[in-house]
């Protein structure tokens, strides 16, 4: 079990009659990339701020890396990074100089900062744009340095609130590469939010999900993936009826079986073979296509926790 | 300390500099209105120290600070940039005093440049090969001494404006008007003193007044610019 970085206990915060953090209790280990999930509005960037000690909490503790957030926010902020909500370069200042910028503030001598600027921007391919104002850059460009400002002096624990939120595919797919590489590199515990669920599936250890400052779920993906059902199978063809489907739900391997777009979805418990289940279906009279297994993704997983939280 | 000089050579770098030579054509202008073109306009009679020059060497740094002090905050919060700033380690008092020492060394530099252009100009084409100097001198020191705390003035509430202003030019605008608020009622108060108490003073004893004036607004506002300069107050603004 790795020692936790993070302890998050009875934590509350509201904003007027808005209550933006509900009683979130949390812990996160250290040197793992831990997501925290949830819509637009949940609470994720409050969250951010209360553990860098920028906003106080209504009610309950936290403390990230043995200080507390209430009375030692300096402390936590000298050994943290951040990438909040927008990069917050400065666009009429060199790349190197936004990165320069950074490292004066956290006391790093000239020969270090020089050669610290030259290793992460030669990594991150934009050394040889360095000395370009970086309000000229592509927004994939301005974030991918808005994260190396946040890892520039090494701190033990990063915070990147929503690094890909509105960027295309492509855009997105390129700064998780990049962020994966050097996050792997650097050693660093990453305090991910995000409401881009593939992002979080990759990049992620452990996941969080809140909704309307609640915590929902928390846990490894596997484990909340197992949390909520065994085993999918999702079965393409014709000549499904609700015979077929009565039939299936009296099998003991089956947990769940129904149609969606017409194509035959069936939850089954634990390791249970398939085999059996099709021969059923064909000597019914269905056609089939096409058989394919599969875990639920962690999209299936948020919006289950999504519509039980709704219910 | 470390941290103030941080904060000043950030301001030098974005604020003051934007990016290029283009950035030096607003400043070189105003010090050639008040190092070349006035100097030479007036002769000897610019180092007299009268009110046209006092009014120059007090207006244009002034008009400088309110041009830049809305930027220095309200602009960064509107560029995004004061959020990733204050989730760094360094103070919000370095932040603070680092933006208005920049904007009033910027402000203030160019006046001192301004007069000892005109100096040199002066002596230069109206001299005669006779060296002359601003005089009298202690007025001159006061001269020096009211730019600078005008232009602190300035800068302070400029922050304190800021504060509680969504963009640059909103705050900029509300500077402004507050300027010609404080000028109104310093001309209520001048005109509400008797008169024989303002006829009694000399033009230097009536400068250290000022001064003097000038000192408490600018211990205020600024003692309340540090004051409010939090970073939780910021966050939620």
């Amino acid at each position: 079990m790795r020692e936790a970085i993070i302890h998050i206990e009875h934590l509350s915060r509201s904003f007027g009659p808005v209550q933006a953090l509900d009683d979130l209790s949390l812990q996160v280990p250290a040197g793992i990339v831990f997501g925290f999930l949830g819509p637009n509005g949940a609470g994720k960037t409050t969250t951010i701020h209360l553990l860098l000690g920028l906003l106080e909490p209504t009610l309950g503790r936290a403390s990230v890396l043995g200080f507390d957030t209430r009375t030692q926010g300096d402390a936590i902020r000298t050994r943290t990074g951040a990438l909040l909500e927008f990069a917050g370069l400065y666009e009429r200042m060199s790349a190197e100089d936004n990165l320069d910028l950074y490292g004066r503030i956290y006391h790093m001598p000239a020969p270090q900062r020089r050669a610290r600027t030259k290793e992460l921007l030669t990594h991150l391919d934009l050394w040889d744009r360095r000395r370009d104002q970086v309000g000229k850059w592509s927004r994939g460009m301005k974030q991918k340095l808005a994260v190396a400002r946040a890892l520039f002096h090494r701190p033990s624990l990063v915070f990147l609130d929503e690094p890909t939120a509105g960027f295309d595919p492509m855009a997105a797919a390129a700064l998780r590469t990049d962020l994966a590489s050097l996050v792997a590199r650097e050693g660093v515990t990453v305090f991910l939010n995000t409401h881009n669920l593939s992002e979080a599936e990759k990049l992620c250890a452990q996941v969080a999900v809140i909704r309307q400052g609640k915590l929902l779920a928390v846990g490894a993906p596997d484990e909340l993936r197992a949390g909520i059902g065994g085993p999918q199978a999702e079965i393409v063809g014709e000549g499904f009826n609700e015979q077929m489907l009565t039939a299936l739900r009296e099998r003991p391997e089956v947990i769940h079986a129904g149609l969606q777009n017409s194509h035959l979805l069936i939850e089954l418990r634990g390791e249970s073979k398939l085999g059996p289940l099709i021969r059923l279906l064909v000597q019914a009279g269905a056609e089939i296509e096409e058989v394919r297994r599969g875990k639920a993704s962690l999209e299936e997983v948020f919006l289950t926790l999504m519509e039980e939280e709704k219910r | 300390m470390n941290d103030i000089w941080t904060m000043l050579w950030k301001e030098a770098k974005d604020l003051l500099w934007q990016g290029g030579w283009r950035a030096l054509i607003g400043p070189l202008l105003l010090v050639g209105i008040m190092g070349v073109y006035l100097p030479l306009q007036f002769g000897l009679a610019w180092l007299d120290l009268s009110v046209i020059e006092l009014f120059v060497v007090l207006w244009i740094p002034y008009f400088v600070i309110t041009a830049f002090m809305g930027d220095a905050i309200a602009g960064e919060r509107e560029r995004h940039t004061l959020e990733t700033l204050l989730a760094s380690r360094i103070s919000e008092r370095a932040i603070l005093l680092g933006k208005v020492i920049a904007t009033v060394g910027y402000a203030w530099g160019m006046a001192l440049v301004g007069l000892l252009l005109g100096l040199v100009l002066v002596n230069l084409f109206h001299g005669h090969g006779n060296p002359v100097f601003y005089h009298p001198f202690d007025v001159f020191l006061e001269v020096l001494a009211l730019s600078l705390l005008s232009c602190v003035l300035g800068a302070s509430a400029g922050v304190l404006i800021s504060l509680r202003t969504a963009t640059a030019r909103q705050a900029q605008q509300i500077l402004s008007i507050g300027t010609l608020l404080l000028i109104f009622a310093a001309i209520f108060v001048l005109r509400a003193l008797p008169a024989n108490f303002l006829s009694a003073l000399s033009y230097s004893q009536f400068l250290l007044l000022a001064i003097v004036v000038l000192c408490v607004l600018d211990a205020v506002l600024l003692g309340l610019s540090l004051l409010n300069f939090r970073r939780s107050r910021l966050m939620l603004s």
